[in-house]
Formats: structure tokens, C-alpha cells, sequence
């Protein structure tokens, strides 16, 4: 039996973008890589200060919390935006990799009486919930994880988003490395992120529209070696190919990695 | 929103495996909380632990997935025939139009943490047998329940602490409207581990005795675990009595980590929202499951919120007495008993509470009792001030 109900494509149009990646230290400096008009140099990420958080935070504030924070700030802010009114879709492979060895070690050893502000740390949510006190925003906020899959699974629920609720949406997709010895298991090698602002109209600050179908086809892959290694390196950066049509301004398709056997067809639209 | 048909549904918690024990406890107000005794954990609280999850190993093809957070997901599956109705669905479908939405806030953390007392002496490595995708990673368990059943479309966990399995509902309606899926598997895990009851025990948010939600004297949780299950369908032709979710409401406190607002804030946005959602009027609410960890500021915050939207003209009561707090499952098992609820026409009691609080004036259910239901709210929220309101009723 199959459904008569109607399918709806995924589709929105892209008002802003940031971008943190080793040797991509924001969007301006990625977009002139993806187009070709810089080489790409391997780099370690640099992570802002998380700025908008109070003093105490701030010193604080661990890489991951860094680095979500200033990609969803460089995004909005593209997107023309007040922050506190975007709903957020947080989406990461792993949560803060330091703190969880931390934890980790100190509940195998003698004294398990672990530190409180670690443990609130510790959850999948915490990025998310440090961008709700730096912003003040009481918007919803779904926090993902889909492991490989996680930049896909955050974009359909964020497509869905600002198709069915009809309000502008900021996706932040980002991952970050674990120390050893979880670096043996899960060998992430750096921090690395993308965050899109999604709306369901074009506005002044529109980029580009996109429009997703599931697909079974390979994903494409980026022709320059070293941003193809970053590509398959970190999670979040499955979402190259994406981009580098959105730094070329250019209509176009692409694949991207998704969860096997399903992945996802984006057909991008310049700006009208 | 859409309305959805829940088309199966499933819980196991330390109340039992399934929902013939589910129900019977509700209806007595037995509890399955009993004092901790679980690994080599040395604390003095009581705690819900489900018996025999660790009694058999995941099938050999799904072996990396072996952990005791997928090993209690498999009970779940395993309870009501649920797992038949997925395949029934899929064959329906197609394997492809089934998206998997499940909730977990510390997945199989346990593993990890036991690895960690077997690394090796000399260069610190962890043992070759730890599986991080298969058991650490949150993604664990929605992984392992879309293999479980051979499935090839969407699948996604969300850790948003403890509201995790409520907010899979919204996530998974908002795919069912737009037609990407015709069926989704929504639900949550969560297994005890030592990263909660140390956790939780470090912010002394946990009780010594089994938890007493809205009581004056509640002095803390009691953590429990759980596995609970739904499959969600259009309610394009629902039989006259399934259950329906109606609406779904999300909203942030941007306030703090671990507290909640204390004015409930967040919380009072979430259920408005599902309301609104809903297209219902609070006046057209019959029951509220509330979140009720039995903490002070949760309660006190969750209370003034509830009283604030609803007055004191709605039954509510916390079920976290009788499974404990299942934590990133909590979402999905408090689902489940809202569905019971309105399936048996029963309003839960409270199992521990005695001696209710003066200070929140809300009408609160110490004990069980029968009552015609139309409509049920369930609260969620969780740290990090992730709130999540989902509202229930009947096809007519």
C-alpha cells in the first residue's frame, strides 16, 4: 500500500551562513577557499570567545560551547536577525568529548564524587543551553544526533521546521575531538562547524534557495584533496559540497552523506 | 498540528515489561522504586531499576550495538507485540517510509564508564571491545532500533536531557505532515549508569527515599530507567477510541544549566504552545502528567506554571513515584500512561506523595480514580532548559 498523502519537498531559502573549520576561520575566509580564490591551509579551527555569555561563563565556556556559539552568531547575524527570535536546531555527532573523559576517569577511580558543573556539562544539550542564556531566546530547540549522519538529520528536521511551523530556523551543526584514549575510538581530529538560517520566504538578506530529495546516489565529493579529507573527517563538514554552490552563488545539485542506503539530493537556486 | 494515531504503543520500567504491568500498577499506585543496589554503586537512594535487562545478549548480527541501554531497548520492543507492528508497518510502507525518532540523554554511557576501569596500565587505551557508535555514542539507540528492524529511511536520537522523548513527537509530526515518512517509531531509552546517579547525586538533587512529588517535605528524585515505544500514523481514517496526538509545544528558559525558572516561565510557554497546537482551550483539559520530579525548585516552578495556565480546575499528578525519573525516557513512558489514562478512562495517583504542598495551588491526585478523559497534557523539561508539552485525546 502506498500513501495518498501529499509529499512535500524540503525547501527553504538560505539567509545566512557561518562557517569555523581548520583553516577556515569564518565564512568570508571559506567562502574564498570553496570558490577557488585561496588555497585551503591546514590550520587548527580557532574558536572565538564566547562573547555573549556573562564574564564567569565566558572564562569557562568550553571549546564546543565556542564553537557553536560564534557559528550561529556569525549566521544570524548575516541573516540580518535578532538571535532571540530564531527557533534553533542544534545538531552534533558526539557532546563535549574533554568533559566526558573527565568524567569518565573520575567515576572509575576511588573517589566518584564528581564535579556538579561537569555533570550538567556532560549532556548532548549543553551547547544549546548556553545559547539560550547567552541570547536570552526561549525559542524552541531541538538538540540531534544522528554519529556520520548528524549534519543530514539536522537539516531535514530543520527544512521541516520552517515548512510546517512557517518561522525562520537557525541550524548549527558542529563537532568537536575527544582526548585519548576516546580519540582511539572516535578519532574526530578538530572542531568544526556550519550554521544556515532557513526561512520558509525570500527576504532581503536571502542567498539562495534549496530544496532537498532523499536519493540513493554517492555523494559528491570536494576536487580539492585536503577539503575532501576534511570533508569525510568531520561530521558536520559533510555539508561542503553545499558550501561550495552557496560561495560559488551558483545554481547547482549535489549529494551529501547521509545514513545508508538513504542520502540527500540538494538543488540549490541562487538568489531571485 | 496534524492530528497522528497512535497506532501501537509500549512501556517497561521498573513497574514491569510491558503494559499489563504498567496498567495494573497505576491502578493499585504500586511502586517500582526500591533502594539502590545497582553495579558497584555506593549511594544512598532509592532507585527504578527494570529486572532481567542484562539476562540475554543483543542477537549476534547486531552485536555492536550490545550494551545494557540497547539490551532494555530490546525489551521494549520486545513488549506487546510491538516489534510486529513495525514490520507489518514497514511491509505496509516500505522500509524506507518508516523514520526512527528516539530520545536518550546518556544512551550507553555505561559502557564507556566500565571501559574505563579496564584501560591498559601502561599506555591508558581503552579495551579493543568498546564499540563507540554502537554503544557511547547518543545516536546508539536509534541506530540499533532502525537496524532491529532492517529500516532505510530517517532516523535520528534527540538529547535534550530529560524532555528528549517528548520533543521526538514534535520532530517525528512535523516529517508526518510533510509526508518525507508514512509511519515513525518515537520513543526513548534510558539506562542507569554512573554518570546520572553520581551526576545527579553531586547537584544533591536525588532523594534518600523513594521520591514524593508536589509533597512539602520532597527532597529529591529518585533516578529510574525505561524503554518506551510508540508508532505514530496519520489519523487519516483512526478507529473510533485511538489514541491522537494533537499538539506538541517546545520552548526554551534561557535561564539555567541545571535550575529551572523559577517562575516556570519556559515551562508555561510549552504548554501554551501545545495548545495551541491543538487548536484546545486549557478549560478542554481533563488530565495533566506533569513532569513532578519531586525536587523543590522543579516542582515549585512546574506548580506556578500549571497554576498560572490551568487554575486549580485540572486533575494532575507525576508518575516519576512509580517509575522513578527514567530521565531521557521520561518523555515517552509518561506518553504511554497518558495514552493508558485515556484508554482506561483512569486518572494516576501519586505512589510516595503524602503530604501535598500548600504552596501550589493546583489540584493534585494522591491516589488513582476513574474519570471520563478527553483530552491529557503531558510536561517534560529538561537541564539546559529544554521544555516539552505534548497533548493527547481520543479519535471520536
Amino acid at each position: 500500500m502506498t500513501s495518498t498523502h501529499p509529499r512535500s519537498p524540503l525547501s527553504a531559502w538560505i539567509s545566512g551562513i557561518g562557517m569555523i573549520a581548520p583553516g577556515l576561520p569564518d565564512w568570508p575566509a571559506a567562502q574564498a577557499v570553496l570558490r577557488g580564490a585561496a588555497p585551503w591551509q591546514e590550520a587548527p579551527a580557532l574558536l572565538p570567545a564566547a562573547t555573549l555569555l556573562p564574564p564567569a561563563e565566558r572564562r569557562r565556556a568550553s571549546r564546543v560551547v565556542r564553537l557553536a556559539l560564534a557559528l550561529g552568531l556569525e549566521a544570524a547575524a548575516r541573516a540580518g536577525h535578532p538571535v532571540e527570535e530564531l527557533a534553533t536546531v542544534f545538531t552534533a555527532s558526539g557532546a563535549d568529548g574533554h568533559n566526558c573523559h573527565a568524567l569518565c576517569e573520575q567515576l572509575a577511580s576511588e573517589d566518584r564524587q564528581v564535579s556538579p558543573t561537569r555533570f550538567h556539562n556532560s549532556v548532548h544539550n549543553a551547547a544549546a543551553g548556553y545559547w539560550g542564556i547567552a541570547t536570552r531566546s526561549m525559542a524552541p530547540c531541538q538538540v540531534i544526533c544522528a554519529h556520520d549522519a548528524s549534519f543530514g538529520a539536522g537539516l531535514l528536521d530543520a527544512l521541516a521546521q520552517v515548512q510546517v511551523d512557517r518561522r525562520p530556523v537557525l541550524l548549527v551543526a558542529y563537532d568537536s575531538e575527544y582526548p585519548a584514549p576516546l580519540h582511539q575510538l572516535r578519532d574526530t581530529p578538530d572542531c568544526a562547524g556550519v550554521a544556515l538560517v532557513l526561512e520558509p520566504e525570500p527576504g532581503p538578506h536571502t542567498l539562495a534557495s534549496v530544496q532537498l530529495q532523499p536519493t540513493p546516489a554517492a555523494a559528491t565529493p570536494m576536487a580539492d584533496a585536503g577539503l575532501e579529507l576534511l570533508r569525510l573527517a568531520i561530521p558536520a563538514l559533510r555539508a561542503l559540497p553545499l558550501l561550495q554552490l552557496l560561495a560559488r552563488e551558483a545554481a547547482g545539485r549535489v549529494c551529501l552523506d547521509y545514513l545508508p542506503p538513504t542520502q540527500l539530493e540538494l538543488q540549490v537556486e541562487a538568489a531571485p | 498540528m496534524l492530528p497522528l494515531q497512535l497506532s501501537a504503543y509500549t512501556a517497561t520500567t521498573c513497574l514491569g515489561q510491558g503494559l499489563d504491568a504498567t496498567r495494573r500498577a497505576l491502578a493499585t499506585g504500586a511502586s517500582g522504586l526500591g533502594p539502590c543496589a545497582f553495579e558497584t554503586v555506593q549511594l544512598d537512594t532509592w532507585i527504578g531499576q527494570v529486572p532481567g535487562v542484562d539476562a540475554e545478549p543483543l542477537p549476534p548480527p547486531l552485536a555492536a550495538y550490545d550494551c545494557r541501554n540497547n539490551r532494555l531497548a530490546r525489551l521494549g520492543l520486545e513488549a506487546d507485540g510491538f516489534a510486529g507492528q513495525v514490520r507489518q508497518a514497514a511491509a505496509r510502507y516500505g522500509r524506507e517510509r518508516i523514520g526512527v525518532f528516539l530520545g536518550t540523554s546518556t544512551a550507553g554511557i555505561l559502557q564507556t564508564e566500565l571501559a574505563y576501569r579496564r584501560r591498559d596500565p601502561v599506555s591508558g587505551a581503552l579495551p579493543p571491545d568498546l564499540d563507540y557508535r554502537g554503544s557511547h555514542n547518543a545516536f546508539s539507540l536509534a541506530a540499533f532500533t532502525r537496524d532491529y528492524f532492517g529500516l532505510q529511511g530517517m532516523a535520528l536520537s534527540i538529547s535534550t536531557a530529560c524532555s528528549s522523548s517528548a520533543k521526538v513527537f514534535a520532530a517525528a509530526a512535523r516529517q508526518l505532515a510533510l509526508g518525507s515518512i508514512d509511519a515513525a517509531i518515537v520513543g526513548g531509552v534510558d539506562s542507569l549508569c554512573l554518570t546520572t546517579l553520581y551526576g545527579f547525586a553531586s547537584l544533591e538533587l536525588t532523594s534518600r527515599q523513594p521520591c514524593r512529588p508536589y509533597d512539602a517535605d520532597r527532597d529529591g528524585i529518585s533516578i529510574g530507567e525505561g524503554a518506551a515505544f510508540l508508532l505514530l500514523e496519520r489519523a487519516t481514517a483512526a478507529p473510533s477510541g485511538t489514541v491522537l496526538l494533537l499538539g506538541s509545544g517546545e520552548s526554551s528558559d534561557a535561564y539555567h544549566m541545571s535550575s529551572p525558572h523559577p517562575e516556570g516561565l519556559g515551562a508555561r510557554q510549552a504548554m501554551a504552545a501545545a495548545l495551541a497546537a491543538a487548536g484546545l482551550e486549557a478549560r478542554q483539559i481533563d488530565y495533566i502528567n506533569l513532569h513532578g520530579t519531586a525536587t523543590q525548585a522543579n516542582d515549585a516552578a512546574e506548580g506556578k506554571a500549571v497554576a498560572a495556565l490551568f487554575g486549580d480546575r485540572v486533575p494532575c499528578s507525576s508518575s516519576k513515584g512509580a517509575t522513578g525519573h527514567t530521565l531521557g525516557a521520561a518523555g515517552a513512558v509518561e506518553a504511554v500512561i497518558c495514552a493508558l489514562a485515556l484508554e482506561q478512562g483512569l486518572l494516576p495517583g501519586s505512589p510516595g506523595s503524602r503530604a501535598l504542598d500548600p504552596e501550589i495551588p493546583i489540584d493534585y491526585l494522591l491516589q488513582a480514580r476513574p474519570g471520563r478523559l478527553r483530552h491529557v497534557l503531558s510536561n517534560s523539561f529538561g537541564f539546559g532548559g529544554s521544555n516539552c508539552s505534548l497533548i493527547f485525546g481520543v479519535a471520536p
